[in-house]
């Protein structure tokens, strides 16, 4: 057995691992894992207490089960006791096992944060240690919330050992990412900042992490961080290559920490102390200089550290964008990179150009380097590295060489890698139109690209260079020549006879006196297409013949025959038949005057961004192309404006497609047909979707509902004093997911409501509306609250002016403070005299307890820790109902944000299903509540679960949200 | 870094380390996924390719292979180095690490990575103090299974 045994060698553990290594076959593993696991349960349920080292032994072998790949459901529980052990090498495991697996377990989370409290407050360095990796490995909320107090103290406490130092920055860091809101910034944070000047190396390292994220999120407060960074890193920069001693890497002083400094010096502008500033530009210089002196060693090792220091310098360098000799000098050292024979060094030479190409400064340098980035282009074997290529070739194109990088682009594209093909097409496409000063070339390059790389030029861009040729009639008539030249080769792409289709049938006039482009032939050049053509493509031939009919009246009766053909008017596809029908109905009853008007050239498209911009954004992600183009923006004026930045909502920025439909008018004959099942149809949806939610009702039915005759007829006027309670339920549970509307409306009052609530705090304006033309008198509302009801609710009212003028409304506000949870709702009793008889009503009013919800996102993990922590029977409520109204699932998302809790979104594995999580503040306590709605549309039933740390809240939550759907 | 893997040439996994909160399911896709990615390429490829929107840094040494995912701004080759140096720690630890000294004595390739990252950043480079952290614990253990005997 080749186990090499290192401190203490578990046997057992060593035995078992080369048993499963000799397994044959995965059932043999699954075999020997069962046996284990059953081993394993039964030692740990059995009478006999289990020794340390035993249990230690038995986590250990979970936990290298769990690493194959196998699931625990087990031994958490011996996990946690281990942590309490006062042996070292126990307790290291029990913490390993903890961090590896406390995801998928968390009722412990109590017992372990106790155990990592000891360890804290133990004072034994190696004890703090192994905590403080368990809560950075861990980091979960529920440790943020445990220690993120804790652990500044430990970190600027003047007696931490160094190496407890540098776990609790990094710690801090970890929990800062997961949950900032519980990191408490004070005074600790200008003590961190002073750690850079720790003489501990290891320390200045881990605490330089801690200080960048902090100062990303607040500059202001780490400012002074700047100042000591610069003179940290001049003397690392300055120092001989053995100075610091284990902290020199292949005879590169503290490259790590070099990089970290850098990294920390970009969250800021430079540095505005002049002195401060000369010092930083001195070391930016000397580790420029230093990439020119020889390698003191040839291992890769030393060039890499070294030229990680240089390329971190550089992106510090374009970070300032200030030091046009800096940037320069950067251009230059990336230059020689680009050659170098290491291909990891040319990829980031390409990959570090593209942002110094949208410098000003460096502009023109990068671009001195097109010869060696096209010859990249064509020779690197690496497709990623080729890929670097493309997108500098795009950074540094402007007009000057925008022929050129589209035509090696368009070269390229030939031979391209299918997967960066689509990404090229899109880039083409933009530089053509961008840089074109002639546009016969943009619409050449673009017909290239549909004939090179057909199936990947998206419906963007064929759309694009229809626009483009409409509202540009000094292209017009090249275009419609240059695409029948392009359709007369036997095989070409559906795009293509999209896109000539389009052209032909707005412009083919402008050809049609050349007789070998007669309108004729170019009518039998496009049906020679027809039959092979999906049926949106069919759809747009279709408006291409009828337009014909305007442009061509010689050619009428033989589209015509073509329209009557049974494949047309007998067509399966109702779209197509829809058209043939329509079109032929058309060119036989209309005059040439409603033809020439109905056919009428389309009119120009309205100048936007063009989409195919916001489409290479959303595949590359926001920021890498937006920088480039909006500095590009202010160097280059555009031609035609099309070419602006996209507006934050890239989705809602489209183009109007020119669709699969022709006619400026097409709409009219085409009212009554369906949508085309056409592509383009989905990204019309596309950018509707967006607003849908939006859109959305809120609740089922709008305010005017309320008004609806049989409740007003329903309605209780009494002669006596009354205490019925006008109970409209139904009314009041319309509220519970909304907070404005009419409460209340009868012949004489209308009540309407209009409400606020924050945390257990809310406000209410009660609007009463006289609609008689006659004077209320003796006009009293009040808000009472049951003895119940009196202790949890606090409502204060304002009393209201006594009369009320014809059709005049007043108003009355309501303050409420939620002291506890409650169940009941209060009553609104009204009484005033009208017209000598005395009315008096009831209604309740929709203050419920779910008003004093804040919503909480999180995240899967957080959610399902949670809802395993209140398991409980009681703390869970469930119902299963019948569906009251249609079940829609936009508007089953919007009353569950009404209701007031998150809407969570991806948690639960089912998408049908819809969790929500919040926090139900009263002045006493807060309560976090968890719910899980699962719809089952087969059966128009919900099952609705609420879990809560109280019973009744539970309850009544359940009760209130199962009335909504 | 948001995470690190390290996986044999066969595609086995030796070891995970996740700095980022994610589910065991996405866990195990994300495995897989990159595993057959990076064994796809070729040698004298570039160590480092974007995937998703991260970068991903790998590098091999001799039958496993190291792979970093790192995020937008950070520095590839400095990530290229950390793979190396923690090489380092463990060939200095096992004394001319190999596999199967990864694979049978995993706790410690996990305890030596946790003294060197911490919460997916550098925590202390100089392999001396790695070295004596982890060397000081396991005297701790030595001495506590003298007092133990013989036990397996």
């Amino acid at each position: 057995m080749p186990a090499v045994s290192k401190g203490d060698g578990m046997r057992g553990l060593a035995v078992f691992i080369s048993d499963i290594r000799n397994c044959k076959s995965k059932e043999a593993e699954i075999k020997r894992i069962n046996k284990e696991l059953a081993n394993i349960r039964s030692k740990f349920k059995g009478d006999k207490a289990l020794d340390g080292y035993s249990k230690k032994k038995y986590v250990c072998k979970l936990l290298f089960i769990f690493l194959l790949g196998h699931d625990i459901d087990f031994g958490h529980m011996e996990a946690v006791n281990l942590l309490s052990s006062n042996r070292y090498t126990e307790k290291q495991i029990g913490y390993l096992f903890i961090s590896v697996l406390v995801n998928s377990n968390s009722e412990l989370i109590r017992l372990i944060n106790n155990a990592i409290k000891n360890d804290l407050a133990s004072r034994n360095p190696t004890f703090m240690g192994l905590a403080l990796h368990c809560i950075a490995n861990v980091g979960s909320r529920e440790m943020a919330e445990a220690f993120a107090g804790e652990i500044p103290k430990i970190l600027v406490a003047g007696d931490t050992m160094d190496s407890v130092k540098q776990s609790a920055a990094l710690c801090l860091l970890r929990l800062y990412r997961t949950s900032p809101d519980l990191v408490p910034m004070g005074d600790w944070t200008s003590r961190v900042v002073h750690l850079l000047n720790d003489q501990h190396l290891g320390v200045v390292t881990a605490a330089t992490s801690l200080i960048t994220t902090l100062a990303q999120k607040n500059p202001e407060e780490f400012k002074t961080s700047v100042s000591l960074a610069v003179s940290r890193l001049s003397r690392i920069v300055t120092s001989a290559s053995t100075d610091l001693q284990d902290y020199t890497y292949y005879f590169v002083p503290a490259p790590w920490l070099s990089v970290k400094l850098l990294r920390l010096l970009q969250c800021y502008p430079p540095p505005e102390d002049p002195a401060v500033r000369g010092r930083l530009t001195e070391c930016l210089e000397t580790i420029l200089n230093k990439a020119q002196e020889p390698p003191k060693s040839k291992k890769v090792q030393h060039s890499n550290a070294k030229n990680a220091v240089l390329f971190e310098a550089i992106s510090l360098i374009i970070h300032h964008d200030s030091e046009p000799n800096l940037l320069v000098r950067a251009c230059n050292q990336l230059g020689q990179f680009l050659q170098h024979r290491e291909t990891n060094l040319r990829y980031l030479a390409l990959e570090s150009m593209c942002t110094l190409a949208s410098s000003e400064f460096s502009h023109e340098a990068v671009k001195t380097h097109i010869e060696t980035v096209i010859n990249a282009l064509k020779t690197e074997r690496d497709v990623s590295v080729r890929q670097r290529a493309v997108d500098l070739l795009y950074a540094m194109c402007d007009r000057s060489n925008a022929q050129q990088i589209v035509a090696e682009m368009l070269n390229y594209l030939e031979t391209a890698d299918y997967s960066i093909r689509e990404e090229i097409v899109l880039k083409v496409a933009i530089l053509a139109e961008k840089y074109a000063v002639d546009y016969t070339w943009y619409v050449d390059t673009i017909l290239n690209l549909i004939r090179i790389a057909g199936d990947y030029v998206s419906e963007e861009v064929w759309y694009r260079v229809i626009q483009i040729v409409i509202n540009r009639d000094d292209v017009q008539g090249y275009a419609a020549k240059t695409v029948f030249e392009a359709l007369q080769a036997p095989a070409c792409h559906e795009n293509l006879v999209k896109v000539g289709g389009y052209i032909l049938g707005e412009f083919g006039n402008l050809i049609a006196g050349d007789p070998r482009s007669s309108p004729l032939i170019q009518f039998n050049l496009l049906h020679s297409k027809f039959h092979l053509c999906s049926v949106p493509t069919r759809a747009l031939l279709l408006s291409t013949y009828i337009k014909f009919v305007n442009l061509f009246p010689e050619i009428k009766t033989t589209i015509q025959d073509v329209l009557r053909s049974d494949s047309q008017l007998k067509n399966a596809d109702v779209e197509l038949q829809q058209r043939a029908v329509e079109y032929l109905r058309l060119s036989t009853i209309a005059s040439t005057d409603i033809l020439a008007t109905v056919l009428e050239e389309m009119p120009p498209f309205p100048e936007r961004e063009s989409s195919i911009l916001a489409k290479l954004k959303k595949k590359k992600g926001p920021g890498t192309v937006t920088d480039l183009e909006e500095i590009k923006k202010e160097r280059s004026s555009d031609m035609n404006g099309s070419a602006e930045p996209a507006s934050v909502n890239a989705s809602a920025v489209s183009t109007p497609s020119p669709s699969a439909d022709l006619l400026g008018l097409g709409a009219a004959p085409l009212t009554n047909s369906a949508p085309p099942p056409s592509s383009s149809g989905s990204l019309l949806v596309d950018v509707f979707s967006d607003s849908a939610s939006a859109v959305a009702p809120l609740a089922p039915g709008s305010d005017d509902n309320f008004a609806s005759p049989d409740l007003a007829s329903s309605e209780v006027v009494s002669e006596e004093p009354a205490d019925t309670v006008h109970d409209a339920d139904e009314l009041f549970h319309k509220f519970v997911c909304k907070n404005n509307g009419v409460l209340f409306e009868n012949q004489l009052l209308q009540i309407g409501l209009k409400s606020e609530f924050r945390q257990n705090l809310g406000r209410m304006f009660i609007f009463y509306g006289n609609k008689t033309s006659t004077q209320f008198l003796n006009f009293t509302p009040t808000v009472i609250c049951s003895d119940d009801l009196q202790p949890s609710l606090n409502l204060q009212t304002k009393p209201v002016d006594p009369t009320v003028d014809g059709g005049a409304q007043v108003q009355q506000v309501v303050n409420i403070e939620c002291v506890s949870d409650f169940m009941e709702a209060p009553i609104l009793n009204i009484q005033f005299r009208y017209g000598g008889t005395f009315q008096n009503l009831s209604v309740k009013l929709p203050i419920t307890l779910n008003k004093f919800f804040q919503p909480t996102e999180m995240s899967s993990q957080d959610f399902f820790q949670r809802w395993k922590q209140l398991s409980n029977p009681k703390q869970e409520v469930q119902n299963i109902f019948k569906a009251k109204h249609p079940m829609d699932a936009e508007i089953t998302k919007a009353k569950i944000i009404g209701f007031g809790s998150a809407l969570l979104e991806e948690v639960d594995p089912n998408p049908a299903n819809f969790v929500g999580a919040g926090i139900i503040h009263t002045k006493t306590t807060q309560i976090g509540c968890l719910l899980r709605l699962e719809p089952n549309l087969q059966a128009q039933m919900y099952r609705l679960t609420l879990r809560t740390s109280k019973e009744a809240v539970s309850q009544r939550l359940c009760e209130l949200l199962s009335e909504q759907f | 870094m948001q995470f690190m893997l390290l996986f044999s040439r066969q595609g086995k996994l030796r070891l995970q380390k996740w700095y980022v909160p994610l589910s065991d399911k996405e866990k195990k896709k994300i495995t897989r996924e990159l595993v057959q990615t990076v064994l796809a390429r070729k040698p004298k490829m570039c160590s480092f390719l974007e995937w998703r929107d991260l970068k991903i840094v790998y590098k091999r040494y001799a039958s496993l292979y190291f792979c970093c995912a790192i995020e937008d701004q950070d520095n590839e080759l400095i990530t290229l180095e950390i793979i190396h140096r923690y090489v380092e720690l463990l060939d200095k630890y096992f004394g001319s690490v190999c596999e199967l000294d990864i694979i049978f004595n995993f706790e410690k390739a996990y305890f030596i990575l946790d003294e060197f990252l911490l919460g997916g950043e550098v925590q202390e480079t100089s392999k001396k103090n790695v070295l004596k952290a982890i060397e000081q614990a396991d005297l701790l253990q030595e001495s506590q299974n003298e007092d133990w005997g013989a036990t397996s």
